[in-house]
């Protein structure tokens, strides 16, 4: 389990995420929504060290952020950005064998490299290996990443928006692949996602942001309701059931 | 063609120029000429291999491909000491006149410097990095400034002096103060080592870098000491020359096309020597010292560096 306890971040007198307290349980995606500017980016930057927090801590099954090594901490959670800029042409093969850096400081042996092969299996990218990430359309891209960071082989696998830019074929089978990984092999999932039904289709739980505060937080079902919604939105969204998924019509609303 | 093939041919191409210098027109010169020519010839790949090395890690750890340690204004310091020590004191004094009293001073002078900037800078827990750039930029424009003041002002036979020391010349290093600079200059390869595969980290950003497990602020911080101190002996043995860092860096990124800066900093050194011993034969035996090495590599710098820019432009 990660607790995160009292977590508070200001960018001078604005304060974007105030004493926040959430569970993300084992072995299950938890899904992170909110308007824009609600703290989730930052939220998941302090759980993962890319940003400090002001004030609070992070547990990761009840060792002290804070006290870790940076090398040991990488090898329990893992982040993916929202935007991954790079400043060198690499190969997706050479992107996803950077997940193994934090076991092998870049001398990869045969056990990485199964590993390696197997992440870009799992991610259907054995085949286009050896192209480069600058000639790959954005799924591809998004994909190539998230193999790294399944090679990076953590417990914890935090990813923010990973299907921005995606169109629905990517994006469906983004989240099946997320599913697949929390199902099958046990990891743990945390996601910001922009489109609701998204979190409400696949996710376990859900957190709902709104100006820096935690305004829900509990299993999908208790979260996808008008009333939560309104809550969290500012909308009135009704709500559909189809085939088991609870489907948010918020296009007119 | 394999890296490895590709590095093997540089250095071949290196050592011959190496030799053409070294040998050419000797004459049975072994005593007088030869342990001249050899003292040159060190300095050149040691100014070489700094500022490649410098160079290719400060863009690293910037993100940036078209910038050189010089913004950090660690060369405009370098040149406010001597104008300032020939202004007030003369070009007689000591300092400027025994080598070695210049060589500690200015080497000491640019690594405190630098070392009280990033103490400075990162005392409030970690900054971002086009902070330091940015003050980099004002204190080195400011340095120049009085620089140029104090050189409106000086006797013109004791400008010409402090003009002796605006341009990189390997003309006439000393002997000694080689073995000095070899030694700081290996000191900073078994220090940075290390931090090799680190380094090929952090180019896929920050974020990702940390997110792998690199001590991100750590790794920062003891490169940026390292390019100071780099930057520092190669300036105060044969003069400001870090334009010269942006070609060969980029010149390696093509080349090689690889992430690994054990590869890059090593092509990019190579690539160095190549240009500087070769540039300093052409200097003295076709143009026979009608121009200097500083002069050509301004000018083929700037070319290139125009060209950089075109492209990055086109390709963003
Ligand atoms: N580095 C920063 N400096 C100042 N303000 C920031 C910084 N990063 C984020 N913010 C602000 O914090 C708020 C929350 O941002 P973010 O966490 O990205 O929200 P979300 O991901 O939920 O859209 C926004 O108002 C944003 O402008
Ligand atoms: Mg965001």
């Amino acid at each position: 389990m990660i607790q995160v306890r009292e977590l508070s971040k200001f960018y001078g007198k604005k304060v974007v995420v105030e004493k926040v307290n959430v569970d993300i349980h084992r072995g299950k995606i938890t899904s992170f929504i909110g308007p824009n500017g609600a703290g989730k980016s930052t939220l998941l930057s302090m759980v993962s060290r890319l940003v400090d927090a002001d004030t609070g801590e992070v547990l990761v099954d009840n060792d002290q952020v804070k006290r870790m090594k940076s090398n040991e901490f990488s090898k329990r959670v893992s982040i993916l950005k929202q935007s991954n800029f790079m400043n060198v042409r690499l190969t997706i093969r050479e992107l996803v064998s950077f997940g193994r850096f934090p076991y092998s400081r870049g001398k990869l042996n045969a056990e990485d490299i199964r590993i390696v092969e197997q992440a870009m299996d799992y991610m259907g990218l054995m085949e286009m290996q050896n192209e480069y990430m600058d000639e790959l359309s954005g799924g591809q891209r998004q994909r190539a990443f998230i193999a790294m960071v399944i090679a990076q082989d953590t417990d914890y696998i935090l990813l923010d928006e990973p299907l921005n830019n995606l169109d629905m074929k990517h994006s469906v089978q983004i989240m099946k692949i997320l599913r697949r990984l929390v199902d099958d092999l046990g990891k743990t999932v945390v996601i910001v996602l922009h489109d609701i039904n998204f979190a409400s289709v696949y996710s376990d739980r859900i957190v709902a942001l709104k100006e820096g505060r935690v305004v829900k937080d509990g299993p999908t079902n208790d979260i996808i309701n008008s009333d939560a919604l309104r809550e969290i939105y500012d909308m009135d969204i009704p709500i559909k059931q189809m085939n088991n998924c609870r489907i948010c019509v918020y296009f007119n609303s | 063609m394999r890296n490895s093939t590709k590095m093997i041919i540089l250095s071949v191409i290196a050592i011959g120029f190496c030799g053409l210098y070294l040998f050419h027109d000797l004459n049975g010169s072994f005593d007088y000429a030869l342990p001249r020519r050899a003292i040159k010839v060190i300095a050149m790949v040691l100014t070489g291999v700094a500022i490649a090395y410098s160079t290719v890690i400060f863009q690293t750890i910037t993100h940036n491909r078209i910038l050189t340690p010089s913004i950090m204004g660690l060369d405009s310091l370098y040149l406010l000491l001597q104008t300032v020590v020939i202004f007030f004191l003369g070009s007689g004094h000591f300092t400027i006149v025994n080598r070695h009293v210049n060589f500690i001073l200015s080497v000491s002078t640019m690594i405190v410097f630098a070392l009280i900037l990033y103490q400075l800078l990162f005392k409030r827990g970690s900054r971002p990095i086009y902070f330091l750039l940015l003050v980099g930029i004002i204190i080195g424009t400011f340095f120049q400034s009085i620089s140029t003041f104090l050189q409106v002002l000086i006797d013109p036979n004791e400008f010409l002096r402090v003009q002796d020391k605006m341009f990189a010349s390997f003309n006439n290093v000393s002997g000694e103060l080689v073995w000095w600079a070899l030694g700081i200059v290996i000191l900073t390869f078994v220090v940075g080592w290390k931090y090799f595969n680190d380094l090929d980290v952090l180019s896929l950003g920050r974020d990702t870098a940390i997110n792998l497990g690199v001590s991100y602020d750590r790794v920062v911080k003891m490169m940026l000491v390292i390019s100071a101190v780099l930057i520092s002996v190669s300036t105060a043995l044969v003069g400001p020359i870090t334009f010269f860092g942006l070609i060969v860096a980029n010149l390696s990124y093509q080349f090689f096309n690889s992430y690994r800066h054990i590869v890059l900093i090593a092509g990019a050194s190579v690539m160095s020597v190549i240009a500087l011993v070769g540039g300093q034969w052409v200097v003295e035996r076709i143009f026979t010292f009608s121009t200097t090495l500083s002069v050509i590599i301004n000018f083929v710098g700037g070319v290139y560096f125009i060209y950089l820019l075109l492209k990055e432009s086109r390709s963003s």
